[in-house]
């Protein structure tokens, strides 16, 4: 029999809004710059962590999320590092600093790569980045579609719960590439809480846009 | 009871050679694929590397008459999936039931350079529309399912293919590990000062780095026993990812991240460290992986199994490594023969590991391979001979 698996908390950072559990946490006026807006919820949050100021912007992103995510539900005093698992996709991989690292390449005359860009040349290093802060051991994976697929999601992340590859799952979805900037992950747990959903594809195709 | 996950074909396409047969046979005899480049379009300056001719790429692939043009990084994944199912009849890529998954860490990164002459769609960048270009040209169903997890992608998918099939959501999974060489990569791990001077010594106390390579290997899995031949039955018994959560561009000092994946996969499996035969091990000739790679094995208990590592064959292929080397290891338990690690001379790791030095014949029954990767990600994969299926 399918176990019911349950959302038990989750967190949206989208152009000028940032939205935990359906509550808007922030928000900036229109028109403020993502980056910017990233700075905001930086400061807002009291997060103090020398290694975001080395992040490129799609980890930045997922940084923040996983920080608003796991102050609202800290699963980490909960769980065993190795029970947590983390399982995020998007669309353009690290198309953005991918582009920025080509920049250094493209032309021999300027030619000037370098290891602190080339290193966030893939997606899954916000997966590492968010595993490090929080001491999380489990398994991860990141996987592209054109657009975030509640079903495979859904489908994957219970799959690993009701066969115990894990006991809690953060996942989601992460992209800044180009004007598409917008993450939202959360939290899948066995038991419910006080303002949990069930983890089914429909509640993630309303949560996820 | 859940079904088990058995293997059906497979495919590799390298510098040597475009089957899994033909690049057997020149493991076998310690041929390595990676020369020296010259100054070329890779590199400013020489360097070591495995890279696959274009012109036997372009007469294969002429000769599939593809309906639209192709990247590079697609023809080989096509010319690869192609030569599996020419050699298993019984796959049925048109069927629903068939999922392609597609595990790369660039796909077409070259496409992102504005010079690069191609009559492809520059989108084609984007690593989903890569994996469903690649799909149309099968006449495939199924949207496929793209991984890209660094350098483990190729164990990884493998492993979510197995659980994809186990859930019941397909019957056969053809997962296609591919990746090329290009300016952006090669420029990359340059900058990072990881690439040798020389052909990567996997294991050795001379070690200085990877060398890159390209390649792309498919394996075809699937639940359903009557597509299975009699003849060496294997299957996939065990998977696990873990996270070290140590440095984004460097393994834990310890191990404990690859630890955790062996014994997740072995205990998936449900075998003990003694039963293990045969490690195809990462092994890239840095410093730091192969000495952490080797404390994990060590406290693994698998200190005197036969390891080996193929990245002095292939270079570094990122996203094809996992699928090409998982392969390898099928073909050493079809043909009980393990492939010695070219260019390990002198030990070079602070704990006593196994590391094969010659070619050597012995009954292989099972295989354990791992993978480690920035982002601080390790995975491990176990197969295992099974009965012949009556």
């Amino acid at each position: 029999m399918e176990n019911t698996n349950y959302i038990t908390a989750a967190c949206t950072i989208a152009p000028n809004t940032a939205i935990i559990n359906n509550s808007v946490y922030l928000t900036d006026e229109p028109g403020t710059a993502f980056n910017d807006f990233l700075k905001t919820l930086y400061k807002h949050g009291q997060i103090a962590y020398p290694k975001y100021y080395k992040m490129d912007s799609l980890c930045k992103l997922a940084f923040l999320t996983s920080e608003l995510l796991l102050q609202n539900n800290p699963i980490t005093k909960k769980y065993q590092p190795e029970e947590i698992a983390i399982v995020v996709s998007n669309s353009a991989s690290s198309l953005e600093v991918d582009t920025a690292h080509q920049a250094t390449i493209t032309d021999a005359e300027n030619y000037f790569p370098s290891p602190s860009l080339f290193v966030y040349t893939l997606p899954n290093i916000l997966v590492g980045e968010i595993a490090i802060r929080n001491c999380i051991k489990g398994e991860n994976t990141f996987f592209i579609f054109d657009k975030f697929d509640a079903e495979f999601m859904s489908g994957y992340v219970n799959l690993l719960l009701n066969d115990n590859k894990c006991q809690c799952c953060i996942a989601g979805w992460v992209e800044y590439f180009e004007s598409n900037c917008y993450a939202c992950l959360y939290v899948v747990e066995k038991q419910p809480q006080a303002t949990s959903i069930a983890h089914t594809k429909e509640n993630l195709n309303t949560l996820i846009k | 009871m859940k079904p088990t996950t058995y293997i059906l074909a497979d495919n590799i396409i390298s510098p040597l050679g475009f089957t899994t047969s033909e690049n057997f046979e020149r493991l076998c005899h310690m041929e390595t694929g990676v020369t020296y480049l010259p100054e070329s379009h890779l590199y400013p300056t020489g360097l070591y590397a495995g890279i696959i001719a274009e012109q036997k790429i372009e007469e294969r692939f002429r000769a599939l008459n593809a309906a639209e043009p192709y990247t590079r990084l697609e023809k080989l994944a096509i010319l690869s999936i192609n030569n599996l199912l020419e050699s298993c009849a019984e796959i049925d890529i048109r069927s629903k039931k068939t999922i392609i998954v597609l595990s790369t860490t660039k796909g077409n990164i070259d496409l992102l350079d504005p010079n690069s002459p191609t009559e492809v769609d520059k989108n084609r960048v984007h690593l989903w529309q890569a994996a469903n270009a690649i799909g149309r040209f099968f006449n495939n169903l199924v949207r496929p399912l793209v991984v890209s997890n660094a350098c483990i992608s190729g164990v990884l998918a493998i492993i979510t293919a197995k659980r994809l099939l186990e859930a019941g959501m397909y019957e056969t999974a053809i997962v296609v590990g591919v990746d090329i060489l290009t300016p952006f990569v090669v420029s990359g791990f340059k900058a990072f000062k990881a690439v040798s001077e020389q052909i990567a010594r996997p294991y050795d106390a001379d070690r200085d780095g990877i060398s890159l390579g390209e390649a792309c290997g498919s394996v075809a899995l699937t639940i359903n026993k009557q597509l299975i031949d009699n003849q060496t039955p294997i299957k996939v018994s065990g998977g696990a990812s873990s996270n070290d959560a140590n440095h984004i561009s460097g393994p834990s000092r310890t191990g404990d991240g690859l630890l955790l994946a062996i014994n997740k996969t072995l205990a998936d499996a449900g075998v003990a460290a003694a039963d293990v035969d045969y490690i195809s091990g990462h092994g890239t000739a840095t410093v730091f992986n192969d000495e952490m790679e080797s404390l994990a094995v060590y406290d693994a208990g698998l200190a005197h199994v036969p390891m080996n590592s193929l990245k002095s064959y292939f270079g570094h292929t990122l996203g094809a490594a996992g699928v090409l080397e998982a392969i390898v290891g099928l073909q050493s338990m079809r043909a009980n023969t393990l492939v010695g690690t070219y260019n390990f001379s002198k030990y070079g790791m602070s704990r006593e590991v196994n590391i094969l030095r010659q070619t050597q014949h012995q009954q292989v029954n099972n295989c354990l391979k791992t993978a480690a990767g920035f982002g601080g990600c390790n995975a491990a994969v176990f197969f295992e001979k099974v009965n012949p299926i009556s």
